[in-house]
């Protein structure tokens, strides 16, 4: 009654899905995903479903040793050792996940993969538009083996549009949907991102796209093709932006703007990144209101911050170079932890730029979090990971294992999963199917 | 050979994937991202503001530039599909009210900070205890159990402390590194959030029982920052700034041009395969560029060789001449073209090339514009619709859709909270 727009409450049964409570059990436990994404963008989607507890199974060519996935082979390498199963970003994206080789191009190869997605509940995969469809897998084709199947793709630009069949990575998505533009320094080129960051995003919208699609299955029972263009996903992160260029007709490309270090909504001053003492070391420092402007003016004690052109906001903001050449003057003198943790014990936000180091192995923020699991790797031994950002108190993720080795678990899928013999499955691997 | 399918067409009308889950929102900033991926969705998300209204309110843009309570553009873009009342937890009678509206509910997304909700008695613990179905999700900046949960924070101090802006920035290190702008730290959070929760909602259908889902801000920003921690988990490394690109350990080629209007685009990922180096060759041949790029050999090379494989790039002299020859060959191109002709002719001849646009330039791109990116929502006050982002993410069956503008401060007020007094009176509590 209390709801607009009420529909019948769903059932809490835990018949919906045969799973049976066991303790310990991860929140995704009994979910099946035949899983051909690779990169950061796809792969990293399933890392996450893996952690919580889904059977990822991981599906790579046997012909081109699964370099389809650059990273496979690529540095940074925990040792001296190389090769296809020693790059640590493909260990990093795949952990928990289980490895099978399959060659797709071939008869014998295309029935098993349609016999691992009888016994899935997921397809998922990353590769540019249509080469699956070519594989003779497109969405009518794999519905028609298993009928509820939720199958997600996800590609720069998406199935659909004049772009679909454009070749992209993470620095392109980021420049067309706008991302790259919005960081920057008034005056400059843009500095864009240095890292792909809708790698890391496309990757969770595409896990997001998966869980929603088993629950409206759970719901209704009907499968569905969910298509991702990584593009309009970063362009929905530029929402404010675009509202005011449709709303206001103010554009972000123009004089002075975009200059992200600063901030113009919510308005703010002092709000940069400053200089601090030592080689490349800085700190930022936000002042949100009045109250966080008086207590900068107590730490810093300084003559100038009493100057009654600084005294409100809006003086402040139309001083605002004036103003920053200021702080960076004093902020220079001193070490960026020290002075952080001041203004931050007077009660305004401020942190230090940390180094991969610092916030690795030094910040509570991270180490009490337990968000560096280490992983036992087949052939690496023990490697620390990214773990996830977020605590289930009943089911929390587990990363323990590594990523697989190239066809690491054939023997378990395509032995116990599809009930194929011994000797069927080396002659498989010795005609090239596996 | 045919193009790939057509991909799928979310039938008009139909409901969002979320739809019968039942969401309470106590709105705040890091939740409101999340909130509204939700509802989007499909969820039916509350959002539960102070009679005051939410911060969020009073941050800028505003529409007209008005910065009244109702003009705020991201309140207008992060509280798309919620309806919305207000309540006073600090009042006894308000908290039992939010009590009775999170009995009707599956879960609670909240960002309050660490020990406010607990000194009101309306923590997850409190309301778990009356119903083991609920889920209850946190997004806070460090977690709710950190030993830096209670610190002051912002977008840009977030940035600062998880990794993003050490990476970002220019080759010039005299100056500073710089924030990535959006608010992509309310979209780290928000993006987890959402994913934890459907695992949550996963498993409360599957067992019946809820829980706590405990996000940090501050670790999502940390795990969202590629080859800056893998290398140094790994190997040690510390990758620096560069402009526009990845940083890295050691310096790598700029990526980043001038069009011949003078904006940058993004050359793109340079040729690897004997294709590509055609495509190149053939585009320089287009534009009578062959014959005055002194390293068009290299790029003959690349052909002949049949290709180039990253992983040699390291050790190989030749190979990085080759790479690099591709990477100068784009930037001469790029210097000829209009930023969006260098994109377009680029791919359609194979190659990985890109444009840079501002957000409001892709409004008008083919290619959002074939995918109806651009969403109107009506506002049946202003008397007109206004353009917002489209869907993230395009469902085949159930579909994403912006159901409604944000909500006015307790524009539902009426229609649930009173309703719920009503039932009291009739019952007998309180």
């Amino acid at each position: 009654m209390a709801w607009i727009g009420a529909s019948p409450p769903h059932g809490g049964d835990a018949k919906q899905r045969g799973r049976e409570e066991e303790p310990g059990a991860r929140a995704l436990a009994g979910i099946r995903i035949c899983d051909l994404s690779g990169q950061l963008a796809g792969a990293g989607a399933t890392r996450l479903l893996a952690a919580l507890g889904a059977q990822v199974i991981r599906i790579e060519d046997p012909v081109r040793q699964g370099r389809w996935d650059l990273l496979r082979g690529l540095e940074p390498f925990v040792d001296e050792r190389r090769g296809i199963d020693f790059g640590a970003g493909f260990n990093n994206h795949n952990v928990e996940k289980l490895g099978v080789t399959l060659n797709l191009r071939s008869p014998r190869g295309r029935e098993l993969f349609a016999a691992l997605v009888e016994i899935s509940d997921a397809v998922t995969e990353n590769f540019a538009a249509g080469v699956l469809a070519r594989l003779g897998f497109s969405y009518d084709e794999l519905k028609a083996v298993r009928s509820d199947i939720v199958y997600v793709s996800n590609s720069g630009f998406g199935y659909r549009g004049p772009y679909r069949e454009f070749k992209s990575w993470g620095p392109i998505v980021q420049a067309v949907c706008g991302l790259t533009f919005s960081s920057g320094l008034a005056g400059r080129e843009p500095a864009g991102w240095g890292y792909s960051y809708m790698d890391h995003q496309g990757a969770n919208f595409m896990a997001v796209a998966i869980l929603a699609a088993l629950i409206h299955r759970e719901r209704t029972g009907e499968g569905q093709w969910v298509d991702m263009s990584c593009t309009d996903a970063g362009a929905t992160l530029c929402g404010p932006a675009l509202l005011d260029y449709t709303a206001n007709g103010r554009a972000l490309r123009r004089e002075g703007m975009p200059d992200s270090n600063r901030s113009q909504s919510p308005q703010m001053a002092p709000h940069n990144v400053y200089p601090a003492r030592g080689n490349d070391a800085w700190l930022a420092i936000a002042c949100r209101d009045e109250s966080d402007w008086r207590a900068f003016v107590d730490v810093v004690g300084e003559f100038w911050t009493r100057r009654a052109c600084f005294g409100d906001l809006a003086g402040r903001l139309a001083r605002q170079d004036e103003l920053d050449a200021l702080v960076a003057g004093y902020t220079r003198r001193f070490d960026k932890f020290e002075l952080a943790a001041r203004l931050r014990d007077a009660g305004l936000p401020a942190s230090a730029v940390q180094t991969p180091a610092e916030r690795i192995e030094d910040d509570p923020g991270t180490q009490a979090f337990c968000l560096w699991p280490t992983v036992r790797h087949t052939k690496m031994g023990r490697v620390r990971v990214d773990g996830l950002p977020f605590h289930l108190s009943e089911t929390d993720w587990q990363i323990e294992r590594g990523a697989p080795c190239l066809g690491e678990h054939n023997d378990y899928v395509f032995g116990e999963l599809l009930g194929l013999g011994r000797d069927e499955i080396i002659e498989l691997r010795e005609s090239g199917v596996l | 050979m045919t193009g790939p399918p057509q991909g799928p067409v979310p039938p008009e009308g139909a409901p969002g994937p979320l739809s019968g889950l039942r969401v309470i929102e106590l709105a705040s900033e890091w939740t409101a991202y999340a909130g509204k991926l939700l509802a989007d969705l499909g969820a039916e998300v509350m959002l539960v503001e102070p009679p005051e209204g939410a911060p969020m309110r009073s941050y800028g843009p505003f529409y007209g530039d008005r910065p009244d309570g109702e003009s705020s553009l991201w309140w207008w873009h992060y509280q798309t599909s919620k309806v919305g009342v207000t309540l006073d937890l600090d009042d006894e009678q308000d908290a039992s009210l939010f009590r009775r509206l999170v009995e009707d509910a599956d879960l609670v997304l909240e960002g309050e900070s660490p020990g406010r909700l607990a000194a009101i008695e309306l923590d997850h613990s409190d309301c778990r205890q009356l119903d083991s179905r609920l889920i209850w999700v946190s997004v806070t900046p460090f977690g709710r159990d950190n030993p830096r949960s209670s610190e002051p924070t912002t977008d840009l101090t977030l940035l600062a402390g998880a990794g993003p802006v050490w990476s970002c920035g220019y080759d010039d290190h005299s100056l500073p590194p710089v924030r990535g702008g959006g608010n992509q730290a309310i979209h780290s959070g928000g993006l987890h959030a959402v994913t934890a929760t459907l695992a949550a909602v996963l498993r409360q259908r599957a067992t019946g029982r809820g829980q706590h889902v405990d996000v940090s801000v501050h670790a999502a920003l940390n795990v969202t920052t590629e080859e800056a921690t893998f290398r140094w988990l790994v190997a040690g490394q510390t990758v620096q700034r560069q402009t526009g690109r990845h940083a890295s350990p050691q310096p790598t080629m700029p990526t980043m041009a001038p069009d011949a209007l003078g904006r940058f685009v993004n050359t793109g990922a340079p040729p690897r395969s004997p294709a590509e180096f055609s495509a190149v060759l053939e585009w320089f041949d287009d534009l009578g560029l062959r014959d005055e790029f002194p390293e068009t050999f290299l790029l003959e090379l690349g052909v002949e060789r049949g290709g180039i494989d990253l992983a040699d790039l390291a050790d190989d002299a030749e190979v990085q001449a080759i790479y690099g020859a591709g990477r100068e060959a784009l930037i001469r191109i790029a210097s000829r073209l209009d930023g969006y002709d260098y994109f377009v002719d680029g791919q359609r001849r194979g190659l990985a090339t890109s444009v840079i646009y501002a957000p409001e330039e892709l409004l008008s791109d083919p290619h959002f514009v074939a995918r109806d990116f651009p969403t109107e929502v009506y506002d049946e006050l202003l008397g007109k619709s206004v353009t917002h982002a489209g869907a993230p993410i395009a469902f085949g069956a159930s579909p994403w859709r912006i159901s409604r503008r944000a909500p006015r401060l307790g524009e539902h007020n009426a229609q649930i909270l009173d309703a719920l007094r009503g039932d009291d009176s009739e019952s007998g509590h309180d």
